[in-house]
């Protein structure tokens, strides 16, 4: 059992899910990701298991350490409340998918080589695909596309900067890797692809939110937190990420702000929660990094639930845009309660899963020195209880009251929100069993006076501002609407330069075609004048004429040979 | 887990009524006045001399999220366009490809 890959589990066995029915399905699909989070928290052992030599080059299927082991607890209960969240659909496409998409991001963070980092990678690309597809709209399908092209991408620079470090270094071995080299830059910039990194990103809020209700709580969870192990293992301490990761922070809270669609608004706080681990692994400290991996654990439960609960919200009402919602919580307490303690999750309150884990991140950027980036870190702290916090609860489950008298969610969907929310405030109350999970020894206290209340001021001046704002009207209503993003240059920009082009090109061509085919008539019609019928070449003289001709030709001859003589 | 009915009359919640919600708002005002004289009665373990201005953070919390809102609303007048923005290209190209079809 040690050498086995948790991840092989998963994906094993969906394969098996088609031979289950009705509730022995449910079970058995449960039942496999408890199997690879039993598996991952007490059966694997520290160290390289499945070694394998494929054309000379070492491959180590399973290498188990702190960093590998948290991010494979934590993606197996993701796994498992994905599964539980998604049982009222019975779409065997998505279960299947969904199920390998969960073993190859786990199989991922076990890959103790490039190689089979790449086969992985790629695997959750092509497998996580199916759950945008699913939803069997245009839109949906357009998007996946994008997605797959994007993702895929990120797979191949993988592959190419593995191949130029195995040329360097002759060793395919995924461990720190550093900023140096065209092959680790290119590995780089593939797990930055998968990370969501400025101008890298839009993949991610284009393509989730089309998935379906439970494709998008599952999508969640495994990409882009993969890319965060990924960096963390590669490129630990690497400055530049400093910078990358706080730019990631503070841009998608405008868009957040002003976007319309409430899964929308998740997916662009999700890229504002990776700028925080990016920042964290740019710092590289043993604090930082442990800031790092317990906030994706924190960060993969509340967004996990604020997701099912947006995704409740969208199977009962049939519409997730904040224009047309408001006044659920009257018919869907539950679900409002659990959107909250997401909301309260992802804004750090005390008591709550973020706090014990951001506070790690932004104490270690203070105690490094970073002015400017802590100043961006903490306003963009505030702008995520601003989105995320405020808005999403507020518009989908207050504001005015719509009218919409719809069912509680079903109970399957309440039941995992209740595990996710148990869990945030869990982590949240007592930080400890977390804390020992993390790579580096932990020798942290989030509550201290000072740092409770500096929190709380932090977020209720913003709700303050929030308030206020709301009060006053002037903050932007939400309004049915596309915002630009960095997609506009792959969706509008490049096909309008290629049209452009093409245009530009055409009246050139057609010129040069024309003069083509003038030409060619010409040198066909002299042919034809000279060869053609009653042409001179193509005259047919009479035999009499003939003998004519031969004769004069003779007496020619004769008179030449005369005259020579 | 209790469905409510559809006919429930407006005020029978209690969010419903305009002076309850006016009350939060005070609830939060009060807290968030009580929050910043906190400031005088505990130690601060600060990296930076900001973190030392009285109530920096609660100040700083208001004021970037007050910019937030602004700037965001400011940059709809650059960044929106309609719902089906990108639907609509995929439209107008669609439909322009069929009649580049038909013309020949």
């Amino acid at each position: 059992m040690s050498s086995l890959s948790p991840g092989l589990i998963l994906i094993l066995g969906a394969l098996a899910v088609p031979l289950f029915r009705g509730t022995a399905r449910q079970f058995y699909m449960l039942a496999l990701p408890v199997m690879a989070l039993l598996t991952s928290s007490f059966l694997l052992e520290s160290g390289v298991h499945g070694e394998l030599t494929l054309l000379g080059v070492e491959l180590e299927l399973v290498r188990v350490d702190r960093l590998s082991t948290i991010f494979g607890i934590i993606f197996s209960i993701a796994a498992a409340l994905a599964v539980l969240y998604n049982q009222h659909d019975q779409d065997p496409v998505q279960q299947i998918a969904g199920l390998i998409y969960a073993g190859a991001a786990i199989g991922a963070v076990y890959a103790g080589d490039l190689l089979t980092l790449f086969i992985f990678w790629e695997l959750t690309a092509i497998s996580s695909v199916f759950l945008i597809w699913a939803s069997k709209t245009e839109r949906a399908y357009s998007a996946g596309m994008r997605y797959l092209i994007i993702q895929v991408g990120s797979g191949v620079l993988l592959m190419a900067g593995a191949l130029l470090h195995y040329a360097d270094t002759g060793s395919l071995t995924f461990d720190e890797l550093g900023l140096n080299g065209v092959g680790n830059t290119l590995i780089f910039l593939a797990f930055g692809i998968k990370c969501a990194f400025p101008l890298l990103h839009n993949w991610l809020e284009d393509a989730y939110p089309e998935a379906t209700v439970g494709g998008t709580v599952m999508l969640s969870a495994f990409t882009t937190k993969l890319a965060v192990y990924s960096l963390a293992r590669g490129f630990p301490g690497t400055e530049i990420l400093v910078y990358i990761g706080v730019t990631m922070t503070a841009f998608p809270i405008f868009y957040a702000v002003i976007e319309n669609d409430l899964r929308r608004v998740l997916a662009y706080s999700l890229n504002n929660q990776l700028g925080f681990m990016v920042t964290g692994i740019g710092i590289g400290t043993p604090l930082a990094i442990n800031g790092t991996a317990a906030h994706a654990f924190c960060h993969i439960l509340y967004k996990a639930l604020l997701f099912m609960s947006m995704g409740a919200v969208l199977h009962r009402t049939g519409t997730i845009k904040g224009s047309e919602l408001g006044g659920l919580y009257k018919s869907m307490p539950w679900t409002t309660g659990f959107c909250i303690v997401g909301a309260a999750s992802i804004s750090a309150f005390p008591l709550f899963s973020g706090f014990v884990s951001k506070s790690m991140i932004l104490t270690a950027v203070a105690e490094q020195g970073y002015f400017v980036p802590w100043l961006l870190l903490l306003f963009a702290s505030a702008g995520v209880f601003h989105h995320s916090g405020i808005k999403i609860p507020f518009f989908a489950f207050f504001a005015h009251d719509n009218g919409m008298r719809v069912q509680e969610a079903p109970r399957n969907m309440l039941i995992a929100m209740g595990i996710a929310a148990f869990l945030c405030v869990g982590i949240g109350v007592f930080p400890q069993p977390l804390y020992a999970l993390l790579p580096h020894p932990v020798d942290y206290h989030p509550y201290s006076t000072y740092h409770v209340i500096n929190q709380l001021q932090l977020l209720l001046f913003s709700a303050l501002a929030f308030t206020w704002l709301m009060r006053t009207g002037v903050y932007p209503p939400e309004l049915r609407s596309t915002n630009l993003d960095f997609d506009v240059v792959y969706r509008r920009g490049l096909p309008a330069l290629t049209r452009g082009l093409i245009s530009l090109v055409q009246p050139m061509d057609k010129a040069v075609r024309e003069g083509a085919v003038r030409v060619l008539h010409r040198i066909v019609a002299g042919f034809y004048r000279y060869s053609g019928p009653g042409g001179s070449l193509a005259r047919t003289l009479g035999a009499g004429s003939m003998v004519f001709w031969v004769l004069a030709m003779l007496a020619a001859y004769l008179l030449i040979s005369l005259a020579g003589t | 887990m209790t469905e409510s009915s559809p006919e429930v009359a407006e005020g029978r919640y209690w969010l419903d009524q305009p002076k309850n919600v006016t009350l939060i708002v005070w609830i939060l005002v009060v807290v968030c006045v009580l929050l910043f004289f906190a400031d005088a009665f505990y130690h601060k373990h600060s990296h930076f001399e900001i973190e030392d201005l009285f109530g920096f953070y609660g100040v700083y919390g208001f004021f970037v999220c007050v910019a937030l809102v602004l700037i965001a609303k400011s940059l709809r007048t650059i960044l929106m366009r309609s719902e089906d923005y990108y639907e609509s290209e995929h439209e107008a190209h669609r439909t322009s490809g069929k009649s580049l079809h038909t013309h020949e």
